[in-house]
């Protein structure tokens, strides 16, 4: 018997993108309110795992062509470098700089190199919790 | 770094060249390359008798190690240059005696002499050391050099055996000097033996005094073969001859001697040195003489008669050591004891050496060294027999050779034993000449066996595997050299007295020499009518007699069976020491992780639970606590409630679900406690968490899948209620004794203000402690590659097979 999911899959392709604003709102407001990268991350994988129990993983890996495992390494990467961004100014490892600016839509606006530190930890969490799914997925 | 630096450090330097030798100049004898060495540094040790015989010594310094006060200093006086002597003299002569006995197609030359050069240098580093962490190192190396060439014929199983034996028997002593070495430098606080004789007189009120005298003796015992560590001698006969007769007679074991003598001055004023030096001595030179006769080996007997003489030269310095608690040079008549147990020493070297040469010889050019299949080698062996008569000759003490003089003196020092009203000799120093009567008597049963059992009576041919005949020129030539040293020293004892003797006696007895005055040694053959001679004649008589009939008593060796020997309680103790510690590791080492883990526990419990008792840190202090609400009394419910049913599940779902519903409800807990990030990631771990426990409940094998609940166990109840007492009595103590104020106000309030955010959560996350996360997602990244190798390589690996 053929399994039909289209309601699966149709409510799928609606919520995920709510479930990626959702976790993108949470990265992003993790200075001021609960939230941050880690969670965020946890969110998108969480879309993506959505995406998986929808579909296969075949079609998953052709929606979104990403080596996780890679991911991880660009996450590590990120946060280590805004590190030694700190070193190159001639501050200790890790020392944040942030300003205040006024954009033209958003208003008064705070840039901060935590943000920069937290794409990492953004960036490893989904890699390696999509690299624990897809491999333990794949295995049989 | 001088030229004395050089002469020490020579042999090792040629070491490392030898092997380049060996290939570059297949054709020739590598021990030729060798020879000019021990020769050169021969004459150079004689141009300094001059020097030591009128009471100088030389120094040498060269710093090593100076912030811990290690050095190589090196010092040349008459008792270390006795021994340099003695090493380089007999050693040109055993590598000139090893060209003609070590086969150049057979053996492997290269490693054999990087070997012996290792001991030689080692060697004259431990005589001419000063410093007595060099020394320590040079003894060490001395052992390691030794268990090589022990086991040189490394494919026999006796070699490795005796090998082994003797490492372990020489580092065990090694260590225990290395003990009083560390105890003697806690006392003086200097490694250097000149300064630490300087300060002698204030030691014997220390406590450490008589633990560093113990180690040492220990060291001196195991090195020079003394009782009952006299064990290794004979096993480490399984060496080819040139190295029995260099180190297993000549040198090595004579270390253990050099260093009671070299420490005399420091511990001799103990009458517990002089007791077990003495006393030792006299044993050793009993038992291995008595053990030497039943020896049917030729280099079995010469090894027991080396422990013996050994032991010899060791009681004579014991009682020599009682001359230090007299004054005067010459009146003294224990000196002549020291006297002997020089002169023995000298004499002991040249006609052992020479003794166990030939042995070699007949060894080699007959294929054995059973006396039972030897005899009659008399009218063939001319040369070789010759030089065996003269050294058991000397060796059982006969005129006119040395060992009658020096065996003379011997009787002398032990009948002075007991004139001495100090340490209860005049008690018990009668056992003295008893012992050594005995003894001699033995010694000269041996001596007779050796040279009669070998060359006289029937020559067997059809028991021996060659035609024997005289031995080439080169290897005879270095014991008719030892021999005729025998015989010189033998008739102009003189030579030796004032060049070597005394000199080596002014460094053991140094308190008792004035400034240029020197101890007169008087040696000669006729002291009149003494009771000495009477001994010696009687040695003489009852030893011809034990000789003749000595059938008629061998059966006295029965008597003490061999399973009760020193060897049988080695191996047996070596056995033992194998099973017990396998069948331990096997006991604890069960393979179970669970009794591991009852390990773990226990001795949690107990070293928190000692810590806390002991320090009296268990305190309830219940003014800081806050209020219980509802909330938390429903949640604590159903966490202990959902903890309980796990242990009460039936089947694995029902855990895992119940350990789910556990995560949830501390979940709600970050809630209630105000932990909203804490709260987000423990809910979405917890799901992940959830569904990874599924996944491998799901991919349990089918077959030994056995659904039911946990088995009661009475002891893992204690255990575990005892961990959850000791953490809640922990924690309860720890909140009701806090000692600083929180350093969280620092955050609440820089968050802001220096951090430019508001979620002091995050702030503190990536920015105050961003280090943590750092690595926290490292982990992370590690957790993820390792799984996905973990699943991918079996994989790959199942591909493959």
């Amino acid at each position: 018997m053929k399994t039909n999911d289209i309601i699966l899959q149709t409510v799928t392709k609606v919520t995920l993108f709510v479930i990626i604003l959702f976790s993108i709102y949470l990265f992003f407001t993790g200075h001021y309110h609960p939230g941050g990268g880690f969670i965020g991350g946890l969110m998108s994988s969480g879309a993506i795992v959505l995406l998986l129990l929808a579909y296969d993983i075949k079609t998953v890996t052709a929606i979104l062509p990403v080596d996780y495992k890679k991911m991880i390494g660009a996450g590590l990467l990120f946060s280590a470098g805004t590190g030694t961004g700190a070193l190159i100014a001639g501050k200790p490892f890790l020392t944040h700089a942030y300003t205040y600016v006024s954009l033209p839509l958003l208003g008064k606006t705070s840039l901060h190199t935590a943000v920069l530190f937290d794409t990492g930890v953004f960036l490893v969490v989904i890699g390696v919790t999509m690299t624990i799914i897809q491999t333990i997925g794949e295995s049989e | 770094m001088s030229l004395l630096h050089l002469a020490i450090v020579s042999p090792l330097v040629l070491a490392a060249l030898i092997p380049t030798l060996y290939r570059t100049f297949p054709k020739i004898h590598t021990g030729w390359f060798l020879l000019p060495l021990p020769i050169l540094l021969f004459s150079y040790f004689l141009q300094f008798i001059s020097q030591t015989s009128q009471g100088n010594t030389i120094t040498r310094n060269l710093q090593w190690i100076p912030s811990l006060g290690i050095d190589f200093t090196v010092k040349i006086d008459g008792l270390g240059l006795l021994f340099a002597l003695l090493i380089t003299g007999i050693g040109s002569l055993v590598v000139l005696y090893s060209i003609y006995y070590l086969s150049k197609e057979k053996e492997k030359l290269n490693l054999f002499y990087v070997y012996l050069l290792l001991f030689m240098g080692a060697m004259l580093g431990v005589v001419l050391s000063d410093n007595l962490i060099l020394l320590y190192s040079f003894w060490e190396l001395t052992s390691f050099s030794s268990f090589l060439l022990i086991g040189y014929w490394h494919h026999r199983e006796r070699s490795r055996y005796g090998a082994q034996k003797s490492m372990l028997i020489t580092v065990f002593g090694g260590l225990a000097m290395l003990g009083g070495i560390l105890l003697l430098y806690m006392m003086t606080g200097t490694f250097s033996i000149s300064e630490t004789i300087a300060v002698a007189g204030e030691l014997p009120g220390s406590q450490l005094f008589i633990p560093a005298l113990l180690c040492f003796l220990l060291g001196a015992f195991t090195k020079s073969a003394q009782f009952p560590f006299h064990i290794w001698l004979p096993d480490a006969m399984e060496a080819p001859t040139p190295v029995s007769a260099y180190l297993h007679s000549a040198t090595m074991v004579k270390a253990g001697i050099y260093l009671v003598a070299r420490l005399t001055p420091i511990f001799a004023q103990s009458g517990i040195w002089l007791w077990l030096v003495a006393g030792i001595g006299i044993i050793t030179l009993f038992w291995g003489s008595f053990s030497a006769v039943r020896q049917s080996d030729l280099k079995g007997i010469l090894a027991y008669s080396t422990i013996s003489q050994l032991g010899m030269i060791m009681s004579l310095l014991g009682i020599g050591a009682v001359a230090l608690h007299f004054d005067g040079v010459n009146d003294g008549i224990y000196t002549v004891a020291v006297t002997a147990a020089v002169f023995h020493l000298i004499n002991h070297a040249t006609f052992k050496g020479s003794l166990f040469m030939a042995v070699g010889i007949i060894d080699h050019e007959t294929g054995t060294r059973d006396i039972r299949r030897l005899g009659g080698l008399m009218t063939l062996m001319p040369i070789t027999f010759t030089i065996s008569l003269i050294g058991t000759l000397s060796m059982a003490g006969l005129p006119p050779f040395n060992g009658f003089l020096s065996k003379e003196m011997f009787f002398t020092g032990m009948l002075n034993a007991k004139e001495a009203g100090i340490f209860s000799l005049d008690v018990w120093g009668i056992l003295f000449p008893v012992i050594a009567w005995t003894g001699s008597v033995f010694t000269f049963v041996y001596c007779m066996i050796l040279l009669f059992r070998t060359f006289t009576g029937g020559f067997k041919p059809e028991k021996l595997d060659k035609e024997p005949h005289e031995a080439p020129l080169g290897m005879l030539v270095p014991p008719i050299i030892l021999a005729s040293l025998v015989i010189v020293f033998g008739l102009f004892p003189k030579l030796l007295a004032n060049t070597l003797i005394s000199p080596a006696m002014a460094a053991i007895l140094p308190s008792l020499v004035e400034d240029g005055k020197q101890f007169n040694v008087h040696i000669s053959h006729w002291h009149g009518f003494k009771p000495e001679l009477f001994m010696t004649i009687g040695v003489v008589l009852v030893g011809i007699l034990l000789y003749k009939t000595q059938e008629s008593w061998s059966g006295i060796y029965r008597l003490f069976p061999e399973k009760f020997s020193f060897n049988k309680l080695y191996d047996h103790s070596l056995e033992l020491l194998q099973r017990v510690s396998r069948k331990f590791t096997r006991m604890y080492m069960n393979g179970f992780i669970r009794t591991y883990l009852v390990y773990i526990f226990s001795f949690f419990i107990f070293i928190l639970g000692v810590a806390l008792v002991y320090s009296q840190a268990v305190k309830f202090d219940t003014a800081d606590l806050a209020e219980v609400r509802f909330y938390e009394v429903i949640l604590v419910a159903i966490i202990a409630l959902s903890s309980v049913s796990i242990l009460f599940a039936k089947s694995r779902l029902t855990s895992i679900i119940l350990l789910g519903a556990v995560g949830y409800t501390v979940a709600l807990f970050f809630v209630i406690f105000r932990a909203p990030d804490l709260a987000l990631t423990q809910l979405v771990i917890e799901t992940v968490s959830v569904s990874l426990f599924l996944l491998c409940f799901y991919h349990l094998p089918k077959l030994r899948k056995s659904e039911g609940r946990v088995g009661f166990k009475l002891f893992n109840l204690l255990i575990a209620a005892g961990v959850g007492a000791i953490v809640t009595v922990i924690s309860l103590s720890a909140h009701s004794s806090k000692k600083f104020e929180s350093i969280s106000n620092y955050y609440i309030e820089n968050t802001y203000k220096k951090a430019g955010g508001e979620n002091m959560v995050n702030v503190i996350l990536v920015d105050f402690r961003g280090f943590d996360t750092l690595f926290e997602i490292c982990v992370l990244g590690i957790a993820a590659l390792g799984i996905y190798g973990m699943i991918k390589l079996r994989l790959a690996k199942g591909k493959t097979e």
